[in-house]
């Protein structure tokens, strides 16, 4: 005789099993998710836990990443891309700001400065209120959305040599790769985000997305660092247009092209000294 | 009691037998292989695949001048033949990766070619450019099945070497000309795609029963049954609306 208790769990047992197939595509279970509770990170000093960030995640978070981690939180609705990005679907494990190359999870530090960093031009806030504790448990949570973390480690971070010394050659050589390469596609030629191909960009869940424009003083999502710079077009922006350019732009050559890239940003740079006393201007490549 | 005991014996054993060789019979060695061939057609009037304006990269532009491109989403051949459909076995049970080339997939003239890359699972594949212009090659697999990627290819840039490890029918795109859209349709075993005739065949099929899954782009998937038998060919065609 089976007890209704059992009776009650091979039921709910049956179903999740033959719905996960169904939903599985298009997005996970509470139960499939329950699975990965004993999800950690290790970051900042601190082993995260999942139980430990549940109280903040569902205070601070929820309400654009939703309950279920798959971004559709309340005020969800209210972001229309490409002014107001959507709120990340944490399930599908795809994430803008890596120091990994493109196709791989971020590591947890990634995760870490991204939640601290806060994300210029979107409604993601910059969450500086936290402890260093609350944080590495937020990552933690942040992961157990998806089961990517389980079957896969995070990438190898790429390496960046140390930064060289800005000089006027390094500049101008900057701004033949940018031309080489063709960030100018996109970006356009004076960096103001009106290239070519710019207008019918979309993001991998097909809404609209602009690019990044170095000329209205606004700091790029993943970093305002010379570092962060470097980091960002060396593994891209995974879920974006934003492609990798590790494979086509050499570690040295990549120094130079940061450097023109301050010339083009509003912030105030040694490069952008620079320029303006020897009057580099971006060239136009196309005749 | 105890004949019901031997009863039961005999008959899982009875049952651990047929299992072994119905499993059996899929796995035969290689030399008395057949293979799946037949035609896939398209029925009723062909639709019109309207011209691509590249003018958004001059350099497109100029590549198509002498042969201007169209669109590549329904190919219909002279004779009613449909291009570009995949054909594969049904919950293939063989050996893992079985097609071991390592075909290419090349960005030529502002477009994909092949358009549809069928591949098995793990298959290794390459992306390479022939074009004078940046290509980005961005697939977009669902992130529950496969792991995604974006990869510059400006000028002259080095293969990319690259495979998939679940069955999926993955849409691939070029952001920076948004026209470029193609197909690496992921399988499990042994596959083909149609010629411009929509004939094709599958090689280095065991002998045994399958199911014939046919696909064609966005999601349509048709099923035959075949038997192969050993050195011979098995015939299944299709017919897409
Ligand atoms: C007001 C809405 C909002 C709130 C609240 C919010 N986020 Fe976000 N978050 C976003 C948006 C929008 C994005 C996507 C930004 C983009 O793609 O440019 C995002 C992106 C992220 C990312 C992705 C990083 C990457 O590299 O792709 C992480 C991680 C993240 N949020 C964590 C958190 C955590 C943890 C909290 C709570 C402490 C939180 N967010 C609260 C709106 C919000
Ligand atoms: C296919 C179009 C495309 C190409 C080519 C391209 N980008 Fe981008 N880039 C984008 C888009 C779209 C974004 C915005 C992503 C976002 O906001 O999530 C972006 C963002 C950026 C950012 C800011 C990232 C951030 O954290 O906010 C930088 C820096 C950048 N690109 C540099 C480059 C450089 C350098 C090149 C050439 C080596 C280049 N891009 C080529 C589309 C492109």
């Amino acid at each position: 005789m089976r007890t209704g208790l059992q009776k009650w769990m091979l039921a709910v047992g049956a179903a999740a099993f033959f719905m996960l197939p169904l939903t599985s595509r298009a997005q996970l279970t509470t139960l499939d998710i329950a699975s990965r509770d004993n999800m950690q990170s290790h970051v900042a000093g601190h082993t995260g836990h999942v139980d430990d960030g549940k109280d903040d995640y569902h205070r601070y978070c929820e309400g654009c990443h939703g309950d279920m981690g798959d971004g559709n939180g309340e005020v969800a609705q209210w972001l229309q891309p490409p002014m107001w990005p959507k709120p990340r679907n944490f399930q599908l494990g795809v994430f803008k700001c890596r120091s990994t190359p493109t196709g791989t999870l971020p590591t947890d530090d990634d995760l870490f400065d991204a939640i601290t960093r806060g994300f210029d031009r979107s409604a993601m806030p910059i969450w500086s209120v936290f402890t260093k504790y609350q944080l590495a448990n937020l990552v933690a949570y942040v992961k157990h959305f998806s089961p990517r973390f389980v079957s896969e480690k995070p990438g190898t971070p790429i390496t960046i040599p140390p930064e060289p010394e800005v000089t006027p050659e390094r500049i101008k050589n900057g701004r033949e790769v940018f031309n080489r390469v063709q960030c100018w596609k996109c970006h356009g030629v004076q960096g103001m985000a009106n290239g070519p191909s710019a207008s019918t960009l979309q993001d991998d869940l097909g809404f609209p997305i602009a690019p990044f424009n170095f000329t209205d003083g606004t700091r790029p999502k993943c970093g305002d660092t010379d570092q962060d710079i470097y980091r960002i077009f060396m593994t891209g922006l995974d879920g974006t247009p934003m492609p990798s350019f590790a494979d086509n732009i050499k570690p040295d050559e990549a120094w130079d092209l940061v450097f023109y890239l301050r010339t083009l940003m509003k912030q105030p740079s040694k490069a952008k000294e620079i320029a303006k006393t020897l009057n580099l201007k971006p060239v136009n490549p196309n005749p | 009691m105890k004949k019901a005991q031997n009863l039961v014996a005999i008959v899982s054993m009875l049952v651990l037998v047929c299992c072994g060789a119905l499993l059996l019979n899929q796995k035969v060695s290689a030399a008395g292989e057949g293979k799946i061939t037949g035609n896939v057609k398209f029925e009723g009037a062909a639709p019109h695949m309207r011209g691509i304006d590249m003018s958004k990269d001059p350099y497109c532009v100029k590549a198509t001048s002498a042969n201007p491109a169209h669109m590549e989403t329904t190919l219909v051949g002279s004779s009613g033949g449909l291009e570009n459909v995949v054909l594969y076995i049904d919950g293939w049970s063989g050996d893992a990766t079985v097609e071991k080339n390592v075909p290419i997939f090349d960005q030529k003239n502002c477009m994909y070619v092949p358009h549809v890359l069928p591949l098995d699972v793990n298959q290794t594949f390459k992306v390479t450019t022939s074009d004078n212009t940046a290509h980005n090659i961005h697939p977009l697999p669902n992130p529950m099945v496969n792991v995604g990627w974006n990869q510059s290819q400006p000028p002259g840039a080095p293969p990319i070497e690259k495979s998939w490890k679940n069955p999926e029918a993955i849409r691939v795109q070029c952001n920076i000309h948004p026209w470029m859209q193609g197909w690496f349709v992921v399988v499990k075993g042994p596959y083909a795609v149609s010629d411009s005739s929509g004939n094709y065949t599958i090689n280095n099929v065991p002998p045994g029963s399958y199911t014939v899954k046919a696909w064609h782009e966005p999601d349509q998937t048709q099923t035959q049954k075949v038997t192969v038998s050993a050195g011979q060919a098995a015939t299944a065609s299709f017919s897409f609306k």
